[in-house]
């Protein structure tokens, strides 16, 4: 498999990083690269294989649905580029 | 006092203080000052002189007293993918511009609370990503060696370059760093030094800015097998704060070192011959083998036949975790913001200003394997690959082998702005194929400085072990260590 011009823009679009026109065939062609790469995973057999969901065996521990953090909303917004009375401040997202 | 105190091994700069035969204020002077003088290195991205003699103050009471912990008054450098309180914490990514953190990682915690104290925050690849440490914002970090009768800088391996650089030119007496695909041990294998990757769940994610979460584990750099030993005992333990962490006691590592090699079984995985191999590294791995077979070792061949498909999968799982872990960098709660015209032009060139092109690329080929289509093509293809590969290690142990040994990396240092790296993303990549395997299989592994190239360089060794038997790898770390009778101290040319 391999992506094209139109495809790389999309990639752009759903990672949120804006790609510029005049580098687009240079992304696509380091894209390709790596994706050849990739592609011999196709010729191991994983017949009957389950996917890995944990390297570890373990069961992912759980605790009590209780509320054990938090009450200082200044310290959460104190690395904000920008922030009021402890918001984060956005560009407007609502009309 | 008339030795530098730059030159001790953390243990002996550890004994030293607790004897009182020096203060914690004037080794912690003498690293600040030397670090000063090593700009050219370029390993620290921030030094922290206030807040270390601080700390230094604090543990030189203690010692007076003959109290603190194993650690006290030792300095250390901290990887700048660990957040530490109130100072620098970026990740060496533009996109953090300016943040500093309102909480301490566990892994640093838990060296502070044994006494240690922090110099500042080392260099690295932005994000953990990269193999020579040329994708950090704040520039390479040089290796302190250089190939015989040359000036052209080396890159010091990376993620971990700036520990690793750190290490090996006196600039801290231990570092931590952390390892995804080889991010601890390449770049020891590079610069001369001892770096461990502890077993996937030793030591806690909590606090570490994450690159890829199922790989990621942190561990040290260090001069001295004995020396990671200590570290690796101070920076593992169970944390509820991190939901993959193992609830297991930390053994004294430390007291393992000199366990030996005494009917151990070592494995040689015949798949790690690679073809255009250098001769002087399949010359080494031999002579490793002789050293582990001279101290009472039985050697063993062994096959782990999907070796090659663990890069080719590793290039799967990381970026699609990473693309993951990195959607928090938004412009809005902390870092880089660069506005736009409404709130998704704001994401879009926040991102693009902020991360440098690696992680873009890593971002953007994760995005493509989750994305509707190729999820199951190519992510849950690779994660049925990382299972057979972790059988493979599966399979061998249940054996009775009780490690493996292979060479750490394909090469010794490269230049900086090396054009055929440069040029290919896969070459680079390549530099963590033997490393690699051990992040897919969760294992522990440990690389030690064995050898030299021709031109007088740093070769490294890897001991792959079983999980959570790091003991074994401290052990036979040291019976190579014991063996080369070499000296790996750089030339001092900065």
């Amino acid at each position: 498999m391999s992506v094209d011009a139109d495809t790389v823009k999309r990639i752009g679009r759903l990672a949120r990083i804006k790609i510029e026109d005049g580098d687009v065939d240079k992304l696509k062609d380091e894209l390709n690269t790596i994706l050849d790469f990739v592609e011999q995973l196709s010729e191991v057999n994983v017949e009957g294989v389950e996917a890995m969901t944990s390297v570890a065996p373990m069961a992912l521990r759980r605790r009590e649905d209780a509320v054990t953090d938090g009450g200082y909303p200044d310290k959460i917004v104190a690395n904000s580029p920008i922030s009021e009375d402890n918001f984060f401040m956005v560009p407007k997202v609502v009309e | 006092m008339t030795t530098d105190l730059t030159r001790l091994s953390l243990a002996e700069t550890a004994k030293g203080l607790k004897a009182k035969d020096f203060t914690s204020k004037e080794v912690t002077a003498s690293y600040l000052y030397a670090i000063e003088k090593a700009s050219a290195l370029n390993a620290y991205v921030a030094v922290t002189a206030d807040q270390a003699l601080d700390m230094a103050g604090a543990s030189d009471e203690k010692l007076q007293k003959g109290e603190g912990g194993a650690l006290e008054g030792v300095p250390l450098g901290i990887k700048d993918l660990f957040c530490t309180k109130g100072v620098h914490s970026q990740a060496a990514s533009h996109i953090l511009d300016g943040f500093k953190p309102e909480y301490e990682s566990t892994v640093t915690q838990n060296l502070w609370d044994d006494g240690a104290v922090m110099l500042g925050k080392l260099n690295m690849d932005e994000f953990a990503m990269g193999s020579s440490n040329e994708t950090s914002y704040y520039g390479p970090v040089i290796n302190p060696w250089r190939a015989e009768g040359s000036n052209a800088d080396l890159v010091p391996g990376g993620s971990s370059g700036g520990s690793a650089a750190a290490v090996a030119g006196w600039l801290c007496a231990g570092a931590t760093a952390t390892d995804t695909g080889g991010s601890i041990r390449q770049p020891a294998a590079f610069t001369g030094t001892v770096g461990i990757k502890p077993t996937y769940g030793r030591a806690s994610r909590w606090g570490t800015v994450a690159f890829a979460s199922s790989l990621d584990q942190a561990g040290p750099i260090a001069r001295t097998v004995e020396d990671a030993a200590i570290m690796t005992t101070s920076i593992c333990g169970f944390d509820p704060k991190d939901s993959t962490s193992v609830d297991m006691a930390v053994p004294d590592f430390a007291a393992a070192v000199e366990r030996g090699v005494k009917g151990l079984t070592i494995g040689v995985p015949k798949e790690y011959h690679m073809d255009g191999m250098p001769s002087e590294i399949e010359a080494l791995w031999q002579q490793g083998l002789e050293w582990l077979k001279a101290e009472g070792a039985t050697i063993k061949e062994i096959s782990l036949p999907h070796t090659k498909y663990a890069l080719p999968a590793y290039y799967i799982v990381a970026p699609a975790e990473a693309s993951s872990n990195l959607a928090r960098y938004d412009g809005v709660k902390y870092g880089l913001r660069v506005p736009g015209k409404d709130i998704t032009e704001m994401y879009e060139q926040t991102r693009a200003a902020g991360f440098g092109r690696e992680v873009q690329r890593r971002v953007m080929i994760g995005t493509y394997v989750l994305s509707a289509g190729y999820y199951d093509a190519y992510y849950v293809q690779a994660q049925k690959v990382r299972t057979l590969i972790k059988k493979d290690f599966e399979d061998v142990f249940n054996t009775g082998v009780d490690a493996i040994l292979t060479p750490a990396t394909p090469s010794a240092a490269f230049g900086v702005a090396d054009q055929e790296m440069s040029k290919d993303p896969i070459k680079m990549y390549l530099n963590d194929v033997f490393t690699v395997t051990v992040n897919m299989a969760g294992l522990p592994g440990i690389s030690v400085p064995a050898g030299k190239d021709g031109q007088g360089l740093p070769l490294g060794l890897q001991l792959i072990g079983k999980p959570f038997d790091e003991e074994t790898l401290f052990a036979a770390g040291r019976v190579i260590e014991k063996s080369h009778g070499l000296d790996f101290t750089p030339n001092k040319w900065w």
